[in-house]
C-alpha cells in the first residue's frame, strides 16, 4: 500500500487509516466464519435432533446453550460491529472527507488492537472449564449472576466472566473509534466540503458513532454490575439479596436498541452510495434522509423497554414504547420510498454491488415490516420469545449486516485493493445467499407463529411442536442454511481469486463522484498527492448540459 | 508519521481536534457514570430505609475530598493559564500541586475503604455499599487515569512541546471533579 519500504512491525503495527480499516474487515470475516459454524451446528440439532453433526459430532443441551448464545454475541458485537462500524468507518470517513488520515491515527490503531485483543478473549473463553457463556446473548441476570451457577452446571462460571469482560473492551476499543470518526468528521473535512455535500455514508456513520457513544455508558455500567454479582457476591441484580434484574434488561436495552440503528444506519449509507451510481441519478431527497436519520438516531434512544413486553413493566409504559417503536419506522419508511424514487426512471445497471443494495431494500423491508407488528405490545405479548421475533430479527440484521456489508465490500474492493472483482463470481454468491436467506428465515415466521419458543434444545417435550409438519419447516430451514455455506466459498473464491489475478481497476472503475475515487487505487500513504477541493455536491449524475453522467466532488464549475 | 504525510498539512475547522475529541470523551463518560447514578437513584427511591446504611459514610471525609478536588481544579487551572504563556516554571509547581490533590484524595479514599470494610461493610454486605464501591471505586479509577494523563502532558510541557495538551488534561480533570460534585450529596449527604 505504501510507495516506501516500510519494516513488518510497521506494517502490522500501522496508524494508516486503510490498514487499520482492512484489519478490522478480516478480522471481522474471520469471526463471521466462527459465528456461522455456530449456526451450522445448532441448526443441524433443530434439523435432525440427536443426530451426529458433520466436522462436530453430536450435540448436548450445555452447547447448543453455548453456541446460540455465542453465536449471537460473536456476530453482534465481532462481526457486524467491525465490519459495517469499524471496518468502513475507518477505509471510507477519510477518503470521502478528504483527509490524508483520522484526526488521531495512534488512537485509531490503539482502538483496533484493543478490539483484537477482546476477540481472541472471547476465544479463548470456549476453551475454559466450563465452557463458554450460555446464557443468551442478552445476559439476563438473574441466570447470568452469580448465585446460579452451583445450581445450575451449564452456565461456565469462568466463561461467563470473559464473556463481559470481552463485551466491556469491545465497547472500550469502539468508543476510542467513534471519537476518532467524529472528530475527522467534525475537523478534517477538505475545503469547500460543507455538511450538506457530505456523502450520505459520512453522515449515517457519524449519527451512528454518536448513537453508540450516548447509549452504550449504562451498559459498560450494567457490565461491571453483573461481573461483581458474579465474582465477590453483591447483589445488584439478584432478588434474593433484594436487587432487580429487570434493571439490567434496562441497561442492556438502552443499548442494545440503539446498536440495531448503529448497524442499520452505516448499510443505509453504503446502500445510498451504490443506488446512486448504479441508476446513474442523483439521490432523491438528499437532505429528507438526513434529517430522517437524526431523527431515527434521536427516536432510537426511546424505544428500548419494547423489548421488555412481558418482563413485567408498566402497561402504561409499554403504551408508550409502542407508539416510539411504530413511530421510528417512519424515517426508515421515508428512507427507502427516497431509494425507490432514485431508482424510478434511473439508468440502472445491475452489478454485483447493485444487487446487493436491491436484495438489502427488498429484504429489510421484510424485517422492517414485521418490526412493526412487534412493536404493538398486544401482538408481541404472543409473538415474545418465540421464532417469529428470531425470523424478524434475521430479516433485519442478516439484510443489514450481510448484504450491506457485501455492498460495501464489492463496491469498494477496487478502491482499496486496485483489482476489479469477477462478476459472475459476485453474482453466484449473490443469488446463493439471497435464495438460502429465504429458505432459512422464512419458515421461522411460521413455526414462531404455531408457538415454537426459541433457545429449546429438543422439542419434544411439547406435543403441539414436535409434529411432522414444524419439523419440515425446521428442516427447509436447515437446508436454506446448508445452501447459504455452499454460497460463501463463492465469495472467498472471487477475493482470493481477484486479489491474484484481478483486473486492475484505475482510480474511479465505477464513475463515481464522491472524493474517495479521485484517490488512486489503493490509495497510499496520505491518501491524496494533495488535498483536493470540493465544489459540489456528491451525487450529481446525467446533470443535464454535462458532456459525461457524472462530474466529480472536486470538479472546479465550469465558466460562463 | 512518515515524511509523506507530514508534506500533507492538516485542514482544521474552528476548534482544535483534541478538544473536539475531549469534549466527546466526557460526553460519552457522562452516560457511563449516568448509568451508575439513574440505577443508583431508582434503588434509593424505591428503598428509603436504605437512608440508614447511608448514615455511615463519612461525612467529613468526603467533605475533606471535596474540598481537595475542588482546590485540585483551581490548581489545573492555574496550571493550563501558566501554559498559556508557556511558562515552564508555574507549569510545573501548579500541575504537580494538582496531582499531589489527587494523592491525597486518594489516600482519604484508600483510608475511608479500609475503615468501612473492617467493620463489615463490604460490597457484598448490601446493595447500598455496592453502589457505593462501584461509584466512588470508578471514580477513583478516573482520578487515576486523570493523574496519570497530567503527569504526561505536563513532563511533555516542561520539555517545551505540546503546551495545548495541558487544556485537555484539564479538562478531564474538571469532569472527574464534577462526577465527585454529584457522588458527594448522593452517598454522603443524603441520608
Amino acid at each position: 500500500m505504501s510507495t516506501h519500504t516500510q519494516s513488518l512491525w510497521s506494517r502490522i503495527f500501522s496508524t494508516d487509516h486503510k490498514v487499520i480499516g482492512m484489519q478490522y474487515l478480516c478480522t471481522g470475516l474471520v469471526m463471521s466464519l466462527v459465528g456461522g459454524f455456530l449456526a451450522y451446528a445448532f441448526r443441524m440439532q433443530l434439523a435432525w435432533p440427536g443426530a451426529s453433526v458433520p466436522l462436530m459430532g453430536q450435540m448436548d443441551s450445555a452447547q447448543y446453550n453455548i453456541f446460540v448464545t455465542m453465536h449471537g454475541s460473536i456476530m453482534i458485537f465481532w462481526v457486524a460491529m467491525p465490519v459495517l462500524l469499524a471496518a468502513f468507518g475507518n477505509l471510507l470517513i477519510p477518503l470521502m472527507v478528504g483527509a490524508d488520515d483520522m484526526a488521531f491515527p495512534t488512537l485509531n490503531m490503539m482502538s483496533y488492537w484493543t478490539f483484537l485483543f477482546s476477540a481472541i478473549l472471547i476465544i479463548i473463553s470456549f476453551f475454559v472449564p466450563g465452557g463458554a457463556f450460555g446464557g443468551g446473548w442478552t445476559a439476563y441476570p438473574p441466570l447470568s449472576a452469580n448465585g446460579y451457577p452451583e445450581t445450575i452446571d451449564f452456565l461456565g462460571t469462568m466463561g461467563g466472566n470473559l464473556w463481559i469482560v470481552a463485551v466491556f473492551i469491545e465497547f472500550v476499543a469502539f468508543l476510542m473509534g467513534g471519537i476518532n470518526f467524529i472528530v475527522t468528521t467534525f475537523n478534517l473535512r477538505a475545503p469547500g466540503l460543507t455538511w450538506y455535500r457530505l456523502p450520505i455514508t459520512v453522515w449515517m456513520l457519524l449519527i451512528a458513532s454518536l448513537d453508540f457513544m450516548f447509549s452504550v455508558g449504562p451498559l459498560i455500567a450494567g457490565a461491571i454490575m453483573l461481573l461483581f454479582d458474579r465474582t465477590i457476591g453483591t447483589g445488584f441484580f439478584n432478588p434474593e439479596a433484594g436487587g432487580d434484574p429487570l434493571l439490567f434488561q434496562h441497561m442492556f436495552w438502552f443499548f442494545g436498541h440503539p446498536e440495531v440503528y448503529v448497524l442499520l444506519l452505516p448499510a443505509l449509507g453504503f446502500v445510498t452510495e451504490v443506488i446512486c451510481t448504479f441508476a446513474r441519478k442523483t439521490i432523491f431527497g438528499y437532505k429528507t434522509i438526513i434529517f430522517n436519520s437524526i431523527a431515527a438516531g434521536l427516536l432510537a434512544f426511546v424505544v428500548w423497554a419494547h423489548h421488555q413486553f412481558i418482563s413485567g413493566i408498566d402497561p402504561r409504559m409499554a403504551s408508550f414504547f409502542s407508539i416510539t417503536t411504530i413511530i421510528i419506522s417512519i424515517p426508515f419508511a421515508v428512507i427507502v420510498f427516497a431509494y425507490i424514487a432514485t431508482l424510478f426512471k434511473g439508468s440502472i445497471t445491475l452489478t454485483t454491488p447493485m444487487l446487493w443494495a436491491l436484495g438489502f431494500i427488498a429484504e429489510f423491508l421484510i424485517g422492517g415490516v414485521t418490526g412493526i407488528f412487534l412493536g404493538s405490545s398486544a401482538f408481541d405479548i404472543y409473538a415474545h420469545d418465540t421464532y417469529f421475533v428470531v425470523a424478524h430479527f434475521h430479516y433485519a440484521l442478516f439484510p443489514t449486516v450481510i448484504f450491506g456489508g457485501m455492498t460495501a465490500i464489492t463496491f469498494w474492493f477496487p478502491k482499496f485493493t486496485g483489482k476489479m472483482m469477477v462478476p459472475i463470481l459476485g453474482k453466484i454468491h449473490f443469488w446463493f445467499t439471497t435464495i438460502g436467506f429465504n429458505l432459512l428465515f422464512m419458515p421461522l415466521f411460521f413455526v414462531g407463529l404455531a408457538g415454537q419458543h426459541r433457545r429449546i434444545f429438543n422439542y419434544s417435550a411439547w406435543p403441539e411442536l414436535i409434529t411432522q409438519d414444524l419439523q419440515n419447516l425446521r428442516v427447509v430451514a436447515t437446508i436454506g442454511m446448508l445452501i447459504i455455506c455452499f454460497g460463501q466459498i463463492f465469495l472467498f473464491l472471487n477475493i482470493f481469486w481477484s486479489l491474484k489475478k484481478g483486473k486492475p481497476a484505475g482510480n474511479n472503475p465505477w464513475n463515481a463522484n464522491s472524493l474517495e475515487w479521485v484517490a488512486p487505487s489503493p490509495p497510499g500513504h496520505g491518501n491524496f498527492a494533495e488535498i483536493p477541493t470540493v465544489y459540489r455536491g456528491p451525487y450529481e449524475y446525467s446533470v443535464e448540459g454535462s458532456e459525461v453522467d457524472f462530474i466529480p466532488q472536486n470538479q472546479p464549475p465550469a465558466k460562463s | 508519521m512518515s515524511e509523506a504525510t507530514a508534506q500533507v498539512p492538516r485542514r482544521l475547522h474552528g476548534i482544535p481536534a483534541g478538544r473536539v475529541a475531549m469534549w466527546w470523551v466526557i460526553a460519552s463518560e457522562i452516560v457511563i457514570f449516568g448509568g451508575l447514578v439513574m440505577s443508583f437513584l431508582l434503588y434509593r427511591i424505591r428503598f428509603p430505609e436504605w437512608s440508614e446504611l447511608a448514615s455511615h459514610t463519612s461525612t467529613p471525609m468526603g467533605a475533606v475530598n471535596t474540598v481537595v478536588l475542588l482546590t485540585s481544579s483551581l490548581f489545573v487551572v492555574l496550571g493550563h493559564d501558566a501554559a498559556n504563556r508557556k511558562d515552564n516554571d508555574k507549569i510545573r509547581i501548579w500541575m504537580y500541586l494538582t496531582i499531589f490533590c489527587g494523592f491525597i484524595f486518594l489516600g482519604v479514599k484508600s483510608f475511608e475503604y479500609y475503615s468501612k470494610i473492617s467493620i463489615g461493610y463490604t460490597a457484598p454486605s448490601h446493595i447500598f455499599w455496592g453502589f457505593y464501591y462501584i461509584m466512588t471505586g470508578m471514580h477513583a479509577f478516573h482520578v487515576i487515569v486523570g493523574m496519570i494523563t497530567i503527569y504526561i502532558v505536563t513532563r511533555g510541557a516542561l520539555k517545551g512541546k505540546n503546551y495545548h495538551r495541558i487544556e485537555m488534561a484539564g479538562l478531564y480533570w474538571h469532569f472527574v471533579d464534577l462526577v465527585w460534585i454529584f457522588l458527594f450529596p448522593l452517598l454522603y449527604i443524603s441520608k
